[in-house]
């Protein structure tokens, strides 16, 4: 990697070499049998560098000819794009949790049994449940350092676990999903399936919907697939200098309810998306977006926040393969006040979405959603009467959070591992379904 | 490379083991706007062994092909811990073959200068349309790819292949109101098919400045005329995905459900797929599957009648079917699995001004911003729309979100056009692989008692 420097540093006026070495082995259950066992090693280095003041950007995982490697960066770089920035000098020293040795010395057999436990409690309430369950560890260790004496190294894991379980009778079916991830070592995963459980029973009986407006709930689940995409996407500092976010000139004013406040936090120990420094090694911190409803921040790599006369705000993030993009680390959505159940019986006629489907195709930009109710259920006079089919919801993301909020549930919870959202009430969705 | 592998299968303790060689040159530009955001030439070398015992897998991939030898131990290893039954593979022919592309544009030959300029055109040409055109982004990329293939089976394969596509979505914009058209294009052969272009990008602005003062759809159920851009992914995500074999294989209430010889269409309804559909160009095409099954075209629905279903060598032995060279993996850092290739409907015999003379209020639906599959439900987005009322196009509306159940919808076709049309640009995603290479096509389809989501 240093051999990669210093080829680069006689050619270039700056350079920076990104390392990855990793190693991912995920265990498949398939249809309540043990299916499939993995072992994938990534090994590859991405060089990035400003020739006449141009970026050139070339990766590779074979690293047997590093003059190829800065050769094909050169090459770009003539019509490369103006560099906006200098990579930074410090080297980063501080620390930020995000390895657990327990997760990288965790036994495949372990894992098994992790997988098996989940479909023989799920089997144990319905054995006609088909369970696909995924465990998972994952191992990364980074390493960056730049011509300007930048450097930072870290090692993460992440350990994860998923379970789907389809149900059919006739041509009616039902899928449930859920997983959890985080870098430390969990010791069990029959949450999920207890909580699989909870909706399969929830879902046993079946209501409809009228055609109309009417308060929706939306798990956090449900949040993370309908109303963050839009969000996030007009938060980004780059759709923000093309001026197609509909946020784009709102900073330090009014944007939504004022009890929304959403919190961009790269330093969570343990959350797998923290690290010491994003991937052009700038400190990860953390980040006030939406405060009480007011506009505070996008998120900016170094090249963006360069065109756009601000500061990256430490969320450069990219794979081998690209140049560093703006993208959020944690996210996190304030909780609100109310128990779940109680915004369940403060509804008296309308939806609850908890899983759903095709909401990333629609028009992201305009903050619009339109989704297929995957898993959703009909509120009847604060009762949950049950789960509601061919049935979708629309909306306006910025519109609901602007005007449209009910309540904030209490409790925010993990998705993914990146977002921490409570669930949230809305006045007035509209929902469309089939008679 | 042929010795190398075949010294790495030799003691195999596995019912079968198979190694994937890649090495993969590749080229991406990128504008937002007039601005070139990103340009990169990138190299991947890399590889994978898979192995198989008393049914368990075991998978190892990795970039230091000195390990190979380790790596076929691991694999080995894995499926071991795994496997606890028998093994079933569909029996294929033995095949040793070298295939090199036959390319009548090639890319590899065209100056990165000259792509950074058929790129900056696209996105000039939308600014140009009218000054409620905020931004652009345009992406190109090419990738060229040599894939080695040893497997226990006795086979051994060297496959070139190439990949080629151009998208450019123009945004526009007033106020709050943020809207986009989108033209995507590809090859597996022709660097021609992504360089003409321009009547589809100027039409794509227009299309999004047109869109800011469309009104949004009102939601319900209407019948629905579907674009062939629409109608070729509704083939590829309602139907297609319910064909993939590895979605029902295990699922005996599926199976039974999806029982060959039963009706779930009109005579009228006709869906392929194969890698081996001869018409050039086409992304999903290639000479052998990652299993090393040769290529071929499937009639998955014949005259409405369900007659077959796409499969790997798993899939196939355990339905008792035979495989049809489906088993595809995105690049060595995954397994094979079930995926499409080239998805069609075929033509039928209506006309687009038949098919919707009798409808007195519906929705023409063209385009699509892409779609996703629930197995029995399906969800896709139109990226325009038009009223059709009394026979006639009528005021456009947008936001139009089609969905429903696949088998209702199948037997609610009602026409098919005489106006097939394929579709290059777009990308399929299952299992963590996307994009894959796949090609939709379709005529014009009528579908009556469409659930359209809106406002």
């Amino acid at each position: 990697m240093e051999e990669i420097l210093d080829l680069a540093k006689r050619v270039a006026e700056e350079a920076e070499v990104y390392q990855i070495n990793s190693s991912y082995t995920p265990v498949s259950f398939e249809a309540n049998k043990l299916k499939q066992m993995e072992t994938k090693e990534t090994r590859g280095a991405a060089l990035r560098l400003v020739r006449n003041g141009r970026v050139g950007f070339s990766a590779t995982t074979d690293l047997r000819d590093p003059m190829k490697l800065v050769n094909d960066a050169l090459a770009v770089a003539e019509l490369g794009a103006e560099a906006k920035f200098h990579f930074p000098s410090a080297a980063i020293k501080r620390e930020i949790q995000v390895y657990d040795p327990l997760v990288e010395g965790l036994e495949v057999a372990a894992m098994i049994d992790l997988g098996r436990g989940v479909i023989e409690k799920v089997l144990a309430y319905n054995s006609s449940i088909l369970c696909d369950v995924g465990i998972s560890k994952h191992v990364e260790e980074v390493l960056l350092i730049n011509s300007r004496g930048g450097e930072a190294a870290y090692k993460k894991t992440a350990m994860a676990g998923s379970v789907h379980g389809n149900l059919m009778r006739d041509t009616e079916m039902l899928d449930v999903y859920d997983e959890r991830v985080a870098c430390q070592l969990a010791a069990s995963y029959d949450d999920l399936a207890e909580k699989l459980i909870e909706s399969f029973e929830q879902a046993k009986r079946v209501a409809t919907a009228p055609t109309k407006s009417m308060p929706v709930l939306f798990t956090p689940k449900g949040i993370a697939g309908t109303l963050m995409l839009p969000l996030q996407a007009a938060l980004n500092g780059k759709t923000v200098l093309q001026g197609a976010s509909a946020l784009g000139d709102r900073l330090e004013q009014r944007v939504f309810d004022p009890r929304v406040t959403i919190i961009d936090d790269g330093t969570l120990d343990f959350a797998p998306r923290s690290a010491v420094c994003d991937d052009e090694g700038v400190a990860t911190r953390r980040t006030p977006i939406v405060e009480q409803g007011v506009l505070k921040n996008f998120y900016y790599d170094l090249q963006t926040a360069g065109l756009a006369g601000r500061e990256s705000t430490g969320n450069g993030f990219r794979s081998l393969y690209s140049l560093p993009s703006p993208s959020p680390t944690s996210v996190l959505v304030a909780e609100g006040h109310d128990a779940f159940e109680d915004m369940v019986k403060g509804v008296k006629e309308g939806i609850l979405v908890d899983q759903v489907m095709g909401a990333w195709a629609g028009n992201v930009l305009s903050g619009d959603f339109s989704a297929n109710v995957h898993l959703g259920y009909k509120i009847e006079n604060g009762q949950i009467a049950g789960r509601v089919k061919d049935t979708m919801v629309a909306g306006n993301v910025f519109e609901a959070l602007k005007n449209g909020l009910e309540a904030i549930g209490k409790e925010a919870v993990w998705i993914h591992g990146s977002l921490k959202v409570p669930a949230l009430l809305f006045k007035s969705i509209s929902v469309s379904t089939k008679h | 490379m042929r010795d190398v592998l075949a010294e790495a299968l030799k003691d195999r303790r596995a019912d079968y083991i198979e190694i994937h060689v890649e090495e993969r040159e590749a080229t991406r530009l990128s504008f937002r706007g007039r601005e070139l955001e990103e340009i990169s030439t990138t190299s991947d070398l890399g590889g994978n062994v898979r192995a198989l015992v008393k049914g368990g897998w075991g998978f190892a991939s990795f970039n230091d092909i000195s390990t190979l030898r380790e790596k076929v131990e691991l694999a080995v290893e894995h499926a071991r811990a795994v496997g606890h039954e028998k093994s079933k593979l569909a029996p294929i022919a033995p095949v040793v073959d070298v295939i090199h592309l036959a390319i009548k544009k090639d890319p590899r030959l065209v100056p990165l200068t000259e792509k950074k300029h058929l790129l900056d055109s696209y996105a000039q040409l939308c600014s140009s349309v009218s000054p409620k055109i905020q931004t652009t982004r345009s992406n190109y990329g090419e990738t060229f790819r040599k894939l080695y293939l040893a497997n226990t089976t006795g086979s051994y394969i060297e496959e070139e292949r190439l990949d080629i596509t151009t998208s450019v979505a123009a945004l526009a914009r007033e106020g709050d109101n943020v809207q986009q058209g989108h033209v995507s294009a590809g090859s597996a052969d022709d660097y021609g098919a992504v360089e003409h272009l321009h009547d589809q990008v100027e039409q794509a602005a227009r299309r999004a400045v047109s869109l800011l003062s469309t009104k949004p759809v009102k939601g319900g159920e209407y019948t629905v005329v579907l674009d062939q851009k629409l109608a070729g992914v509704f083939a590829h995500e309602a139907f297609g995905h319910l064909s993939e074999a590895d979605h029902v294989y295990e699922n005996p209430e599926l199976r039974e459900v999806l029982v060959l010889g039963k009706r779930f269409g009109g005579p009228i309804l006709n869906i392929v797929d194969g890698a081996a559909i001869d018409r050039p160009g086409l992304r999903g095409s290639y000479k052998y599957d990652s299993e090393g099954t040769p290529a071929q075209k499937t009639y998955l629905i014949k005259e409405g009648i369900l007659v077959g279903r796409l499969h790997s060598r798993e899939t196939a032995a355990t339905m008792n079917e035979k495989p049809t060279g489906n088993a595809r993996a995105i690049n060595y850092r995954f397994p094979p699995i079930v995926r499409m290739t080239n998805t069609f409907i075929e033509p039928g015999k209506v006309t687009f001004d038949e098919m919707i003379a009798d409808i007195e209020e519906g929705v023409y639906a063209k385009g699509s911003f892409g779609g996703e599959t629930g197995i029995e439900m399906f969800t896709f987005s139109a990226e325009e729309g038009h009223m059709i009322r009394n026979g006639k196009i009528a005021e456009p509306a947008r936001g139009v979100l089609l969905s429903g159940n696949v088998f209702e919808t199948l037997q609610n076709i009602d026409a098919i056009g005489d106006d097939i049309r394929w579709h290059n640009g777009g990308g399929c995603g299952k299992g963590g692989q996307s994009p894959l290479p796949v090609s939709m096509g379709s005529p014009h389809i009528r579908i009556r008692k469409c659930v359209v989501g809106g406002r």
